[in-house]
């Protein structure tokens, strides 16, 4: 079975409390390649490679499916920051 | 330090298990040699990147990625290493265990695993990674490189 958005949508909202997330399939349909931008309060006072590692803990099963995965990760805070900047 | 030990010997407890189920084909964790292996290959050089292909062949657009934004940091070419995973099942699995990261590429620098793609993408784009270049020996500090007339 390939992944969908839907499954990671899912898995995601079942692990982190989600303020904003966006799910990019990048694969053409085929399912094996996507990006994420997570907004989550979890990440406060975590670095980069740490939030990564908690996704993709959280992901492993699906991940282990894909051939590519991208991800961003944002406080809400951070998250605003770089609306107004990009805005 | 401490935790070097501990690792080594809860590796070499984890090879004991694995060896003991040797039978099956794949084995769950990484073998010691294969712990070893990569252990020797990150602290060999500087600044160490897994990757799908070659520099001048990159297999894979993340791999390309990495490559192309170190080599523009001019790292001198005894500072650095690539490996290709492609040819090498062991250590294409084996990689991602060492590291308890799901995917290639991996960028390691002195040892210690900086991140994949993504990761190295945004260091590269806030500066971090220069940072983290020019503090480690890899290249030099943009204050000690001689000034630039105006």
């Amino acid at each position: 079975m390939p992944v969908t958005a839907e499954d990671l949508d899912r898995a995601i909202r079942a692990a982190f409390p989600v303020s904003h997330l966006e799910i990019e399939d990048q694969s053409s349909g085929c399912g094996s390649s996507y990006a994420i931008l997570l907004v989550s309060e979890v990440f406060a006072g975590k670095n980069t490679l740490a939030r990564h590692r908690l996704i993709n803990q959280a992901l492993k099963q699906e991940i282990s499916q894909l051939h590519a995965f991208s991800q961003k990760s944002y406080t809400p805070t951070q998250y605003a920051e770089y609306l107004a900047k990009s805005g | 330090m401490f935790q070097s030990v501990l690792r080594s010997s809860l590796s070499l407890h984890r090879s004991a298990i694995s060896s003991s189920l040797s039978s099956k084909p794949f084995r769950r964790f990484l073998s010691q040699e294969s712990r070893v292996k990569i252990q020797a290959a990150i602290s060999e050089y500087p600044v160490v990147v897994f990757m799908k292909g070659n520099p001048e062949q990159p297999m894979c657009g993340f791999s390309r990625g990495v490559v192309k934004i170190l080599s523009a940091f001019d790292i001198p070419p005894e500072k650095f290493k690539t490996y290709d995973v492609l040819g090498d099942p062991e250590l294409r699995s084996g990689i991602k265990e060492f590291s308890e990261w799901p995917t290639i590429p991996q960028l390691y620098v002195n040892g210690e695993f900086v991140g994949g793609s993504d990761i190295t993408m945004s260091m590269f784009q806030n500066g971090e990674l220069e940072t983290l270049l020019e503090q480690h020996g890899v290249i030099p500090k943009a204050s000690e490189l001689p000034s630039q007339s105006s």
